[in-house]
């Protein structure tokens, strides 16, 4: 690596089209975003600029406290299940047969690659009252109702309400972020010394034994960075509340995305903004000193 | 004391060949979680596949299959708006792809390569666009051009905040391929006369190009797939492909906005699918360059 | 002889992969109750194979194997009588020496009050009682070691499978460990089954060793007869050096053969068994005499001037080459207490060796 001194023209050239461009189009955007949390609003929607913290305590009342708690609700069950359905697929992976590793992770990135907008609103044909889920669900219920002739007897399949709640939304952030826990759990999981699993085993320990006393211990650093990465990207959705949401499921990012759009209220957007923006901050300062702990102990 | 020979006793005449159980760490050949992977890879597929098979409903209302038909095709493809938000997609996708690439590029570079002052600081706002809440940037990019620059959404502003959240993106893409790089070939190519310029142009640039078209192809897929940002600093005469999907569906979800997703999907699949091949490809050309 | 219980039985076992490679081809031996047996040979033969097989990771996809008298078929490495120490060792980087060498115990129902004791043995017999609060990573290579031999012991298993076990000592550490294994298998009294590629770990440890290459076993004898009656060009080659010329058999009688040798002409070697057509004459390098003076013609020999001389301290290896081209390599041991050397390059001499030291190798 070679000092910057010794080579001023060339680091020129290399470095400052990128320090323009995000000093001037992302820099500056999050400062005036950041003096505007702090101003107030005008009649006809203009700025005032009158340096207080109402936006951040109004931030803080109970109407919004809700809103905010909600997310990071959906977000933590959107997690746990990515976990739950992440876990076991990158088990498969890593512990595939290795001509099947390279296709199997192929196959979970490639969904990734696609529009979330399209992943998303998919969602709305599966899961609405008519929706492909109920069809299947009504037809299997009618089909098996019919045949133990019990038609007149038993009420004929009422849809449940799928869609437009914090279920579906939970559906499609778990859809949707899947892919981003996935991978990593499979790359931490790849690198475990598989050994260790053989000694546990070797002494006497069950497969559930060597699970839970050695695989997960070794696993949790990667685990934990996995699910914290996850956790930030699903407290900040928009698309899953706003498509497959209601009235019981408004998330951080609609109601950002209300004030700049509809109320036009950019102070109070932006305080939300910076609010959500300090927490991201905060998980991944928590992320990144809990990867330095476990650096410690090399458990590779 | 003789030699212990070791001429077994005669084998047992033709030993079955058995199917093996799988080892003790053998996951992935147990039944359990073979069926857990298929129901969750079904998980995974199955709304983009009925999505894509009910672009060929012949219903209007796209609620229950009554026939395969093309004609929803045709219509989204006569779409004039349709057609002209995906052009719109495309222009801004070009430019936004050619400045993010060289802009990513020169940075991957100069981090790869140099020590300054603060580089840590500086490193940690050049991934900020990559792990900042979509959400915030988009408010950013809206008050920015809104309320500072005041300049009206089009595709300009769509643009410059497209190049905003992906040049970082190539930036890590190229830095992680120039580690590979033996500086030594540079200094070969000085000590046989060739000046800096000449020497980033025939050693380093060939080197860098695997990671460059990589960063490209991302910077593409990013800026074609962007809805929330695109979405707050569009105008009503210049939205893009996915913007344009999503006030369709706000609507009601018909064939044609189907059909209109499951283009989308085909043309980011098929620059992924490029990248992926010309990685791999690459990826056994650089074993020679050594 | 009397016969001592075997303890394993390996039944024409063999391990495939993937349908076209064959890892261990026909493997069928039994290992004594109580002996230090070695798998030798070089890297790819199959040894580490067959001892996976052995403590259950992977599955002959033929034959079978018994351990004490049990089959061992659908047995899963948890429930089987044998512990293994690994090649890496395997020392459970999140917890204590003490809790490591516990783990065993603990996850089979073992009481708390037992296990600490039996933990506290353990330590003991390897010397590690001093770091039983320690973590992993403070610890050395060889300390490492030392906690994995103890973690398998103290579970009191038949047999101690031990992959490479030296492989990853430094060349002081690794004698200091070969005796202290051999003394420790001795103590507990236990059969241990190492695997490794270095003949003299073998030769130095194990009361017998098998010898394998490209999956299949070549020999099994204890040290000194492998290296003084190899059954073959290759167990003779990968033991020790030797000095090879190859021949024909031109008659027999009693217990001798005749042989027309490359660059020996024909000479008559003991030999008991049958041997005909091509055989490889060989002799090792410590069994030949250099002379000045032509020897007696009791003895096999030949001309040679010397092309290298290889100076050890305790010995010198002295290559030489005889009119035909053939190279033959002599260790000369330095007993005289003297900087001149005892042979230069260039110097004519008489190379000679007693006819009852011949190796005749017909495989």
């Amino acid at each position: 690596m070679r000092d910057w001194r010794k080579e001023k023209g060339a680091f020129a050239v290399f470095s400052l089209p990128g320090t323009f461009w995000i000093i001037l189009f992302f820099t500056l955007p999050l400062l005036i975003v950041w003096v505007y949390s702090f101003c107030a609003r005008g009649p006809q929607g203009q700025i005032i600029y009158d340096f207080s913290f109402d936006n951040y305590l109004r931030a803080l009342e109970p109407i919004h406290l809700k809103i905010i708690g909600k997310s990071l609700g959906i977000a933590a069950v959107s997690t746990a299940i990515c976990l739950l359905v992440g876990f076991p697929m990158a088990m498969g992976i890593a512990f595939a047969p290795p001509k099947w590793k390279n296709p199997l992770l192929v196959l979970v990135a490639l969904p990734f690659f696609t529009n979330q907008l399209v992943r998303t609103y998919a969602w709305i044909a599966i899961l609405r009252t008519n929706g492909y889920l109920n069809q299947a669900l009504g037809g299997a219920y009618d089909g098996l109702v019919n045949a133990l002739g019990l038609s007149d007897t038993l009420v004929s399949y009422s849809p449940p309400d799928m869609l437009y709640n914090q279920w579906a939304v939970i559906i499609g952030i778990v859809y949707v972020n899947l892919p981003f826990l996935v991978l990593p759990l499979y790359a931490t999981l790849e690198r475990l010394d598989k050994s260790y699993l053989e000694a546990s085993l070797d002494l006497g320990a069950s497969q559930q034994k060597t699970f839970l006393l050695v695989l997960v211990p070794l696993a949790l650093p990667g685990i934990v960075s996995g699910t914290l990465l996850t956790f930030i990207l699903a407290v900040g959705s928009f698309l899953q509340p706003k498509l497959l949401g209601g009235p019981d499921s408004e998330m951080i990012g609609t109601l950002i995305e209300r004030q700049y759009k509809e109320s036009r209220d950019m102070p109070f957007g932006s305080a939300l903004s910076f609010l959500l923006l300090y927490s991201t901050f905060i998980l991944l300062w928590l992320r990144s000193a809990l990867a330095q702990r476990s650096k410690g102990a090399d458990f590779a | 004391m003789t030699a212990v020979a070791t001429t077994a006793p005669p084998r047992p005449a033709a030993a079955a060949r058995r199917k093996l159980r799988p080892a003790p760490l053998e996951y992935g050949r147990r039944t359990w979680l073979r069926a857990v992977m298929v129901v969750s890879f079904i998980f995974l597929y199955a709304p983009i596949v009925t999505l894509i098979a009910f672009s060929f409903n012949n219903s209007k209302r796209n609620v229950t299959w009554e026939g395969f038909t093309l004609d929803y095709y045709v219509k989204a493809l006569n779409n004039t708006a349709l057609h002209d938000t995906l052009i719109n997609s495309m222009i801004v996708a070009f430019w936004s792809t050619l400045a993010s690439t060289i802009i990513g590029s020169l940075l991957g570079v100069a981090l790869q390569r140099f020590r300054f002052p603060l580089k840590g600081p500086y490193e940690g706002l050049i991934h900020l666009p990559i792990v900042i809440p979509e959400v915030c940037m988009a408010a950013a990019m809206l008050v920015f051009f809104a309320k500072f620059v005041g300049i009206p959404f089009g595709l300009f502003t769509i643009t410059a905040s497209h190049i905003a959240f992906s040049f970082p993106f190539v930036a890590v893409v190229v830095r992680s391929r120039m580690a590979g790089f033996d500086e030594s070939l540079e200094e070969a190519s000085r000590d046989l006369g060739a000046n800096p310029w000449q020497t980033f142009f025939n050693v380093t640039l060939p080197y860098m190009m695997p990671g460059v078209v990589a960063g490209a192809l991302l910077a593409f897929t990013l800026s074609l797939d962007d809805f929330l940002i695109t979405f707050f600093v569009s105008g009503p005469s210049s939205t893009t492909f996915p913007v344009k999907i999503y006030s369709m569906v706000r609507q009601s979800v018909t064939p044609e906005v189907n059909a209109a997703s499951t283009m989308l999907i085909l043309v980011t699949l098929t620059v992924t699918a490029i990248g992926m091949w010309f990685q791999s490809r690459s990826g056994k050309k650089s074993v020679g360059h050594g | 002889m009397d016969k001592r219980k075997s303890i394993i039985s390996i039944q024409h076992v063999s391990k495939r992969f993937g349908g076209s490679v064959t890892a261990v081809d026909d493997a069928h031996l039994e290992i004594e109750e109580g002996e230090f047996f070695a798998l030798l040979g070089p890297s790819g033969c199959g040894k580490t194979t067959l001892l996976r097989m052995l403590a259950g990771f992977e599955l002959p996809s033929e034959g079978q194997i018994m351990i004490d008298g049990q089959p061992m078929e659908g047995v899963e490495p948890d429930k089987r009588p044998v512990n293994m120490v690994f090649q890496s060792y395997a020392v459970f980087p999140h917890m204590s020496v003490e809790r490591n060498v516990g783990y065993g115990l603990r996850v089979t129902g073992v009481g708390a009050d037992e296990t600490k004791r039996r933990v506290a043995e353990a330590l003991a017999l390897v010397k590690m009682e001093k770091f039983a609060d320690r973590m992993p990573n403070q610890l050395s290579g060889g300390q490492r070691q030392r906690v994995a031999l103890a973690r398998a012991l103290v579970k009191r298993p038949k047999v101690l499978l031990l992959d490479e076990p030296l492989s990853a000592l430094d060349a002081k550490l690794r004698e200091a460990m070969q005796l202290e294994l051999v003394r420790l298998q001795q103590s507990v009294g236990i059969t241990f089954v190492i695997v490794t590629h270095d003949q003299d770990e073998a030769l130095s440890m194990a009361n017998r060793i098998a010898v394998m290459e490209a999956g299949k076993v070549r020999q099994i004898a204890p040290p000194a007869e492998l290296y003084e009656f190899p059954n073959s060009r290759f167990v003779a080659d990968f033991i020790g050096k030797m000095n090879l010329f190859e021949g024909r058999v031109s008659g027999a009688s009693g217990n001798q053969i005749v042989v027309d040798a490359k660059g020996l002409g024909r000479i008559a070697v003991p030999f008991s068994g049958s041997a005909q057509g091509d055989v490889g004459i060989a002799v090792r390098p410590e069994k030949i005499r250099l002379d000045r003076s032509e020897p007696g013609n009791d003895r096999i020999r030949l001309r040679g001037r010397v092309t290298e001389v290889a100076y050890y301290g305790d010995e010198s290896a002295v290559f030489l080459e005889d009119s035909g081209g053939i190279s033959v390599n002599v260790n000369v041991p330095n007993e005289a207490r003297s900087t001149t050397p005892a042979f230069a390059i260039g110097d004519e001499l008489w190379l000679s060796w007693n006819p009852a030291d011949t190796l005749v190798l017909t495989a």
